[in-house]
């Protein structure tokens, strides 16, 4: 009872001086939301409307067809038309156009001996994400309505489960969840020991009977509120704004993400048992995060990673909290089966506590 | 008499710098014990390791009977610490740092709200009770830190510096509140630089770069100086110390206003026929006269003339 009343009178001055923080306190409202409109609205990685030029050798109707049937899928624009090759691929160097079309003068046999391709489609290498859009406009059955050639039936139905319209932001916006989490939590934490260290109050602080456990966990506290409330806020305005939808329970979703800050603050509470200064602690909060976002999934798949990238996210909490509230939110996957990460997250917790824990000590030597 | 702190040849380096140097240390309970010495003396160096904060690199301490570092939580129970920064909550109001502080000390909740009014009442704190500490002046602040480490009664207070940051008035205030502390039984140990406040001690011990260089009640010091004092008035003290820098038997000189205080070897014959001689060029009308020595004075031989020699034999070498 003394224990918890010690833990329970650290927790409540931190929430205090929380509320009196004015911008911090803005900050746990107004980044989530920052954030979750940049991410939401500007990462896409359906593409539209990139710049074309065309080198149309043919100048036929059906030339002029092809090129029209191309603007139709709104995937590219036509802006600039070459009248030779070499002009095609300056007008490419120089940036302005990202694709560049090349109709043969010899068009319409080569369509109806189709032996041979008609269309060269020039891709602008240099720039992420446009090979798949390459890709998609030239498997596109562009001489349906020339009714020249046979219909071809696909191979394949492809049906993308779970995101049927495949839209990036039911992609992204779950998976903000413990981006966000991990930017405020790693950093609010790993600066709140440190806060106390540089004015003073540490060394009044740890000659008072106060325990570690008491002082460390009692600082925790109300940053897990504030996850909480961190978590609810995403999921509600990503649900509103980007018509995530919410297929999994949400008891399920609030354990996972209470595993989550908890680790996430014990990472933190860690990184303020080495630095010195708020500074420093800002930085080293930066460094792990860095990798956090890139190596977690959150926007590139792992399978494309190698595999010391791999092994660096599998040491990453957010990396298995992706997995699960992905899991959760998009599948309806439960817990149970989400087993395997929310284990590892629990891990990462633990040995992330136990050293923060042994790390800290009640003298300043 | 029993002995609130007893500490033998504590010693503390930080890498190559050895910060206290095999330190003897009997403070007698119910009493004020002055820690006197110019920064980086060893002042806090001692003090935190008397409360656990740092681990002696050798020697032993013993405090309200409990070894330290080793029972320094059962310690901690007992102990009241006012470091040498404010080091309560800016963002906190005077009130709720008190009763922050006394939950920390897990006080009941009756307990809790007798004691902090008691404490705001006593260190006068009621007019801004509800101000924010970091909006107090220096000497407000000191009174809320005197405040809260004595929330839970305890029987040993280390003050580190308190009045660094305090006016001569608040100065006063805060030593009567000291000596109300210690007629109900509380020990003391408190560092300062200020004479003044050396001499209220009970006892007191003078520290030079990590070692005590003088122990006992400031009225002994005194007594038992190892120097003659000599006081000398003259229209131009510049002259005379000019005459004087140099001459064997003069240890060090000290400025007091319109009169010089020299203090000259113990073992010399004549002091004041030897400075009468030295000085009649200089100053004819000049009055010599061998006076009582101050704690300044016992200050200054205590530690600057240790110093001496070892420069000297540094320069020989």
């Amino acid at each position: 009872m003394i224990w918890l009343g010690r833990l329970l009178a650290i927790a409540a001055k931190e929430t205090r001086q929380l509320a009196r923080d004015r911008v911090t306190f803005g900050m746990i409202i107004g980044v989530p939301i920052l954030q979750m409109l940049l991410f939401g609205y500007a990462i896409n990685f359906d593409v539209r409307d990139v710049d074309a030029v065309v080198l149309d050798q043919s100048r036929t109707a059906m030339s002029r067809q092809l090129v029209g049937d191309l603007q139709a899928t709104q995937v590219i624009r036509v802006v600039r038309q070459a009248d030779s090759e070499r002009e095609l691929r300056e007008i490419m160097q120089s940036g302005a156009a990202k694709v560049g079309i090349i109709i043969v003068a010899d068009l319409e046999r080569r369509l109806f001996e189709g032996d041979r391709p008609a269309v060269q489609l020039l891709v602008d290498g240099s720039q992420p994400g446009l090979e798949d859009l390459a890709q998609g406009l030239g498997s596109m059955p562009v001489l349906r309505r020339a009714g020249a050639a046979s219909l071809e039936i696909p191979r394949f139905d492809i049906r993308t489960e779970y995101n049927p319209a495949r839209r990036t932001a039911v992609q992204i916006v779950p998976a903000l969840v413990g981006t966000i989490l991990t930017m405020t939590m790693v950093i609010f934490t790993s600066g709140a020991i440190v806060r106390e260290r540089e004015r003073g109050n540490l060394e009044l602080l740890i000659t008072t009977p106060v325990t570690r456990g008491q002082l460390l966990i009692g600082k925790l506290l109300p940053y897990v509120a504030i996850g909480l409330i961190q978590t609810t806020l995403i999921l509600v305005v990503g649900g509103a704004l980007f018509g995530v939808p919410m297929v999994g329970s949400l008891l399920d979703l609030y354990l996972g993400a209470l595993v989550f800050i908890a680790a996430a603050l014990a990472l933190g509470l860690f990184i303020s048992t080495i630095a010195q200064t708020q500074f420093q602690a800002f930085q080293m909060a930066f460094v792990t995060m860095l990798p956090s976002i890139l190596l977690s999934g959150f926007m590139f798949p792992f399978e494309g990673m190698p595999e010391f990238a791999q092994v660096i996210a599998q040491v990453l909490p957010l990396t298995h909290f992706n997995e699960i509230i992905r899991g959760v939110v998009l599948r309806g996957a439960t817990l149970g089966d989400m087993r395997i990460p929310l284990l590892k997250l629990v891990l990462f917790l633990v040995v992330m506590f136990a050293l923060a824990l042994a790390r800290f000590r009640k003298r300043l030597d | 008499m029993t002995l609130a702190i007893s500490a033998r040849s504590l010693t503390r380096h930080f890498g190559a710098v050895i910060a206290v140097d095999g330190i003897d240390l009997d403070v007698p309970r119910a009493q004020i014990y002055g820690f006197l010495g110019p920064n980086g003396s060893g002042k806090s160096t001692t003090i935190r390791m008397l409360c656990g904060l740092l681990v002696p690199t050798r020697g032993t301490a013993t405090v309200l009977g409990h070894s330290v570092p080793r029972e320094a939580e059962t310690v901690r129970r007992k102990l009241g610490y006012m470091t040498q920064r404010f080091s309560l909550w800016d963002d906190l109001t005077v009130t709720e740092n008190l009763d922050f502080m006394c939950r920390i000390y897990s006080l009941d909740r009756a307990t809790r709200r007798l004691r902090t009014e008691d404490r705001i009442r006593t260190y006068d704190l009621g007019s801004f009770a509800g101000r924010r500490a970091g909006t107090l002046s220096g000497g407000q602040r000191q009174r809320l830190a005197l405040a809260a480490a004595t929330l839970h009664d305890p029987e040993l207070l280390l003050l580190d510096e308190p009045t660094s940051a305090v006016d001569p008035q608040n100065r006063r205030d805060f030593w009567e509140s000291l000596f109300a502390l210690v007629a109900h039984g509380t020990t003391i140990l408190v560092s300062t630089h200020y004479m003044d406040e050396a001499e209220r001690c009970h006892r007191l011990a003078i520290l030079d770069r990590g070692r005590i260089a003088a122990e006992g009640e400031p009225k002994q010091l005194a007594r038992d100086i190892d120097a003659i004092v000599i006081e000398i008035e003259c229209a131009d003290l510049t002259a005379v110390r000019r005459a004087l820098a140099g001459v064997p038997a003069v240890r060090s000189m000290a400025q007091l206003g319109r009169r010089l205080h020299v203090l000259m070897r113990r073992d010399a014959t004549d002091p004041e026929g030897e400075l009468r001689a030295l000085l009649a060029a200089h100053c004819a009308e000049a009055s010599i006269e061998r006076v009582g020595a101050t704690l300044e004075d016992v200050f200054v031989a205590a530690t600057r003339l240790r110093t001496e020699p070892t420069a000297a034999g540094a320069r020989a070498a």
